[in-house]
């Protein structure tokens, strides 16, 4: 409770030095104030990051076997090395450039297909009923299932990942579209009916809308699981991406690289999720407050 | 518009022979049956009965969601075969669409019919300005109170100058001062545009406030049990609640939906609530007991 106060106490002086705008200290302690939880989560967040990162330098430092062994697990400093090297190395961006540039295939083909597919599943009984049950036996597979018959349905081994990509974000998209569909306000439909809607606007106007949340629902689980697909894919049968990077440097023995591998994974997949959070502000401006 | 309506007193509602029954697993469920109700060109016109009475499904019917399985429902002279826009509805939960702000929400009768996007915006404010919303023209409805969110809703159904507008309980789910407020602004929007209004409560006081006359319904399977002048002068005052005439009225109708929702209920309390509750009636009816 009393760290924001003090997180507010330094700004105050800083906040003095502008003479152009007396009432600027108030508003900058009103703004803390009104700030509290988010810059009280802001510290403790990255306290708890640094915590993460003392403890895995501890752990690998003094090589600790409790359980699990960390004698081979490459230290912070390690990877944080062999991360310098990396960023200059063209080969190591290339092969995030590639991941990324299948992601954004897949995800992108994934979600042209599933959203529209079950806005119109939704609204159209018959659709509904010839894809569904197809959907159902599908969706369980796990994409990397996929992988031996992906090789044997696409030509390239760079058309296989994608697809593999494609499939892994698919389903949660298809899905989670079709959910916010059965969930629309028939009463908000019924308005519409009132207003002169004809079939055509309600959709465009009433269903496409009020499914939005759930649509972006299903393309910010579909990313997650697009990436998971993709590494499993890259690990079994790439040449290039930054799973097949990872896979390489354990084959390599570059331990360090491994670890490299895992974060850049982690902060990519952070990001993408990102990317797509802060579309659905920008599409829904309703929702945000 | 709603000027044109005006001057040929349009908008005139005949339900005749109407009966509305639903298909279950048990057979058909009779929900009104034998009902005849009309609403004159710009009457107000309220539907009181107990909740369940099948006000709503007539209601609906009128708007055109339900077709009836047998009777007719016309708008001046010609059958409703489903919804359109020249039947405005308001619903108790206020349906605004909530990625629209207050004006589109407004505007939205107005675009389906096809109006240029400057003249629709600019017809919605002069609406929003009567009903003393234009500072919130840009508020998504989530942001509003209850009374305006049903004003905004008001509002909207009459934007596209329809001949009636049906209204289904819409302000139950307002606490007892705005909803005073809220009968004013409806009377006098009423008023000045002269359109007929098929109201469906189950609020007495608000029925004898709003009406030039009231149908009061029978328990399930609903029918008309009777029909209420009300012959207050208007404008209405708040006031009026207190005079002799108002609550004599009210008195009258009282009783009758009482007796009605006694009915409604007396089955369920003998066969589920009183057994369970292990009470001995002992060959008293209900209503005797209450």
């Amino acid at each position: 409770m009393t760290s924001p106060e003090q997180a507010a106490a330094p700004a105050a002086p800083a906040a003095a030095t502008l003479p152009s705008r007396p009432e600027f200290s108030a508003r900058a302690a009103r703004w803390f104030r009104l700030n509290q939880d988010r810059l009280r989560g802001l510290l403790i967040g990255t306290a708890s990051l640094i915590l993460f990162l003392i403890a895995w330098h501890l752990l690998t430092t003094y090589r600790v076997v409790f359980f699990v062994k960390f004698t081979n697990v490459p230290a912070p400093l390690a990877v944080y090395a062999s991360f310098t090297k990396a960023i200059h190395d063209p080969k190591f961006l290339m092969h995030i450039l590639l991941s990324c540039r299948r992601i954004f295939i897949g995800f992108s083909l994934a979600a042209l297909v599933g959203v529209p597919l079950g806005l119109i599943m939704g609204r159209f009984k018959l659709v509904h009923e010839i894809v569904f049950p197809v959907a159902e036996v599908l969706r369980p597979i796990p994409a990397i299932a996929w992988v031996p018959m992906a090789i044997m349905l696409w030509p390239t081994n760079e058309q296989s990942i994608v697809f593999i990509t494609f499939l892994g974000s698919f389903f949660p998209i298809l899905v989670n579209t079709l959910h916010g569909m059965t969930l629309v306000d028939p009463v908000l439909v019924r308005a519409a009916k009132c207003l002169g809607a004809r079939e055509a606007s309600i959709f465009r106007e009433v269903y496409f809308p009020a499914s939005l949340p759930h649509i972006f629902t299903g393309l910010t689980v579909g990313m997650g699981v697009a990436w998971v697909s993709l590494i499993a894919a890259e690990m079994i049968s790439g040449q290039f991406g930054i799973g097949y990077f990872t896979w390489e440097a354990y084959s390599l023995v570059q331990y360090a690289d491994i670890a490299l591998g895992m974060i850049a994974i982690g902060v990519l997949g952070l990001g993408s999720s990102l990317v797509i959070r802060a579309a659905g502000q920008l599409v829904m401006p309703w929702r945000s407050r | 518009m709603s000027q044109i309506a005006a001057e040929t007193r349009q908008g005139h509602i005949e339900v005749r022979d109407f009966a509305l029954s639903y298909e279950t697993i048990d057979g058909a469920v009779e929900a009104v049956t034998d009902t005849q109700i009309h609403v004159e060109a710009g009457e107000f016109v309220s539907i009181v009965g107990p909740s369940g009475c099948g006000k709503s499904t007539l209601l609906n019917a009128v708007a055109g969601f339900l077709k009836p399985t047998s009777g007719v429902v016309t708008v001046d002279g010609s059958v409703v075969t489903g919804p359109s826009a020249e039947r405005g509805m308001v619903f108790q939960q206020y349906s605004l669409f909530p990625w629209k702000t207050v004006r589109e929400n407004v505007e939205f009768g107005l675009k389906m019919r096809g109006m240029p996007k400057f003249e629709r915006a600019r017809a919605a404010r002069t609406l929003l300005g009567l009903a003393g919303l234009e500072a919130f023209e840009n508020h998504y409805p989530e942001r509003l109170s209850g009374g305006m969110k049903q004003r905004v809703g008001i509002v909207r159904a009459l934007a596209t100058g329809p001949k009636v507008l049906l209204l289904d309980e819409p302000f139950g789910a307002l606490d007892a001062q705005t909803r005073i407020i809220m009968q004013q602004i409806l009377t006098n929007m009423w008023q000045r545009l002269k359109i007929s209004v098929l109201f469906v409560t189950h609020d007495i006081d608000e029925a004898i406030f709003l009406s030039d006359r009231v149908y009061c319904m029978t328990a399930r399977p609903g029918s008309i049990k009777a029909e209420i002048q009300i012959p207050l002068e208007r404008p209405r005052q708040q006031s009026m609640m207190m005079s002799s005439e108002f609550l004599a009225l009210r008195r009258g109708l009282m009783s009758l939906i009482r007796e009605e929702s006694l009915k409604a209920m007396g089955g369920e309390i003998t066969d589920l609530g009183m057994q369970g509750l292990g009470i001995e009636l002992q060959g008293q009816s209900i209503p005797d007991i209450l």
